[in-house]
């Protein structure tokens, strides 16, 4: 579960201070699926951010699963997001020397699983998404689509409690799109938490609730069953 | 902590070995081409600068001294008790075989028969040795250097081999103060006065080298040599030995003190013999050697730093990216250091493999003519060793620091590109 308590984010730009999130109470629990929704420059983008403990709030609290993460140093957040979170970007973020297989397989090395075991781990995450036939493909020579699908394979292979996805279809066709929110129906199905951005209504509605973010505050929140 | 370093260090290697092996090949063959420069650099100019001088060491040892040699004290022109000391050595194990030298201060001089009363005598003084041609030639390899007319033979009374300094032709520069014999070639006669007693002798060869003991001197056989002095003990100036292969000239050394030779004889190895000045220039050499080799070790650092640098800078998002799924910037760092070391040690391997492989044969083969000695390329696998120690050392923390510059960065920052 995460919380979010009276959240703010300020940006300095020299003497201008900007309020990007203005005091967001907002609460997600185990297994729900949300997708924020918003302008650009809403914020929603800073809110998820907050929320994966990718950035640092100015003020107010995340707690995750109870533990105020105010308090938690930088060496101990990376660790808490290798085995907590799971992230999908935009464009990918797949590391370029890496095969889709290495991609996959890196967070599971990282928390000392045995190389066999990981790659293996890895190999099944990858055949879920139908990408058996490029385990040993680079991204550079994937589509956008199946580099999205290697990412998201590489975001919930080590089963984490929270998928944080930062708009996953926003570079993608209408085809692969549809692709990518089938595989996030079927992971929601499976039990996994999600919180999404997206700009496209039609795939905010596959998530049972609705945020929208406007002026660095929660406008609204809609249950779309 | 342990447990957490060593899987830094296996992901590292995970992200290193990824890295390297679908780099560029053009770039990674260039930062290894710079790597190999580099530690030419360090190797070959010591080398060359120490070799400039050990070349004239070891002709000197090959030529002249040999592995030991015994002379007279200081104070004295002759060893006392030669042959008893001579039959001591032969007894000794280590000693492959020697060659027992009479020396004195002599007087030469040519073109006395043509010279009118009023013209100045054509003199020149030098050192004049009594030798066993055969022993000498078995220890010093005397007759490969006399390139002109023929060496000395057992029976050749009134016969010399002279150095080529010592002939006014072979002379590079005029000197006023350094006289030399005019119009003297194989041949020729010349006087050769030893104390009171004055010889008339045919110049039989001449003795071309860059050992000086060799071209400024005159050698004769030892039996017209004993005659010429009047002395018949035995008593010699200069024992050369030539150990058997494998033996130490130290150990032997010391073994000839303990038989109390060096009561009444100099005993040194042939690295003692050099002059104090000849040492001093190796150390010099040694030093402006390890100085050149300091600023291409700055070079090649500056160049790991930099290749580096833009490395991590380029990737600077996917650093990021690896930072926000959970992968521990020790592991980013490492996979930096990692690929430096990678660096270092393939140009390190492939300059070894010149040096040893190409470089020290061939020059040892092809010896640098320099004017005062056959240059070789010193490189003994010591000094070669710790200098690639060094190269690795200073590009591990040349790959290090800009790793740490750039990872430091903010996560966020590093995955949105922002400053």
């Amino acid at each position: 579960m995460i919380e979010t308590k009276q959240l703010v984010k300020t940006f300095l730009d020299g003497e201008t201070e900007t309020k990007v999130l203005k005091g967001i109470d907002f609460k997600v629990e185990d297994g729900e699926f949300i997708s924020i929704m918003g302008r650009s420059g809403a914020g929603k983008s800073t809110f998820l951010y907050q929320m994966s403990l990718l950035d640092e709030p100015t003020s107010g609290e995340v707690i995750i699963y109870g533990r105020d993460t105010h308090t938690m140093k930088v060496e101990e957040k990376i660790p808490f997001r290798l085995t907590m979170f799971g992230y999908v970007f935009q464009d990918y973020a797949l590391l370029p020397d890496l095969t889709a297989l290495e991609n996959v397989a890196l967070p599971l090395l990282m928390q000392n699983i045995p190389s066999d075991k990981a790659y293996a781990r890895a190999e099944e995450s990858l055949t879920k998404l139908e990408l058996q036939h490029r385990l040993h493909k680079l991204p550079s020579h994937m589509s956008g689509g199946e580099q999205q699908r290697v990412s998201i394979a590489r975001a919930v292979v080590h089963h984490p409690k929270v998928l944080f996805a930062d708009e996953p279809t926003a570079n993608l066709d209408n085809e692969s799109s549809q692709v990518i929110m089938q595989i996030f129906r079927d992971l929601h199905k499976e039990g996994q938490t999600i919180i999404m951005i997206t700009h496209e209504e039609q795939y905010a509605k596959v998530a049972q609730k609705t945020v929208v973010i406007d002026d660095g505050t929660i406008v609204s929140v809609t249950s779309n069953n | 902590m342990l447990s957490r370093l060593a899987l830094n260090v296996r992901i590292g290697f995970f992200l290193a070995t990824r890295q390297i092996r679908r780099a560029s090949l053009w770039t990674t063959g260039l930062i290894i081409f710079v790597m190999v420069l580099t530690f030419l650099n360090l190797v070959v100019v010591s080398g060359i600068l120490v070799g400039l001088i050990q070349g004239a060491v070891n002709q000197v040892r090959f030529e002249f001294t040999s592995d030991i040699i015994v002379s007279a004290p200081d104070d004295k022109k002759y060893i006392e008790n030669s042959p008893n000391l001579i039959a001591l050595l032969k007894s000794f194990p280590e000693i492959e075989t020697l060659s027992a030298r009479y020396s004195s201060g002599a007087e030469l001089e040519a073109n006395y028969k043509t010279r009118k009363e009023t013209d100045k005598p054509n003199t020149a003084n030098a050192q004049i040795f009594g030798i066993d041609p055969q022993s000498e030639d078995r220890v010093t390899h005397l007759s490969s250097s006399v390139t002109e007319g023929s060496y000395l033979a057992p029976g050749d009374y009134d016969q010399v081999i002279i150095g080529q300094f010592l002939l006014s032709q072979y002379v590079p520069v005029e000197d006023p103060n350094y006289a030399a014999l005019n119009n003297v070639s194989v041949g020729s006669k010349i006087r050769v006065t030893l104390g009171d007693v004055t010889r008339e002798v045919t110049v039989k060869g001449i003795i071309k080298s860059k050992v000086d003991a060799l071209t400024r001197n005159v050698f004769m056989v030892d039996s017209q040599f004993r005659s010429m002095i009047g002395r018949n003990d035995g008593n010699v100036a200069q024992i050369a030995i030539l150990l058997k292969e494998g033996a130490d000239p130290i150990a032997v050394r010391e073994k000839i003190k303990r038989s109390g030779a060096d009561k009444y004889a100099k005993i040194q190895t042939f690295e003692d013999a050099q002059p104090q000045f000849l040492k001093d220039v190796i150390k010099t050499f040694n030093m402006l050697g390890t100085a050149f080799g300091s600023i291409g070790l700055v070079v090649a650092s500056i160049t790991i730093f930099i290749v580096v640098f833009i490395n991590a800078i380029t990737r600077r998002k996917y650093i990021g990216i690896m930072k926000g799924i959970g992968i521990d910037g020790g592991a980013i760092r490492l996979s930096y250091v990692f690929q430096s070391i990678f660096y270092a040690l393939f140009g390190s391997l492939i300059g070894l493999a010149l040096v040893y492989g190409f470089l020290v044969p061939f020059i040892a083969g092809h010896p640098i003519d320099f004017p005062f000695s056959d240059g070789i390329l010193v490189a003994p696998f010591g000094g070669t060793s710790l200098r690639v120690g060094l190269l690795v050392l200073s590009t591990i923390i040349a790959g290090y620091i800009p790793a740490w510059m750039i990872i430091r960065k903010n996560t966020l920052d590093s995955i949105l590109g922002r400053n």
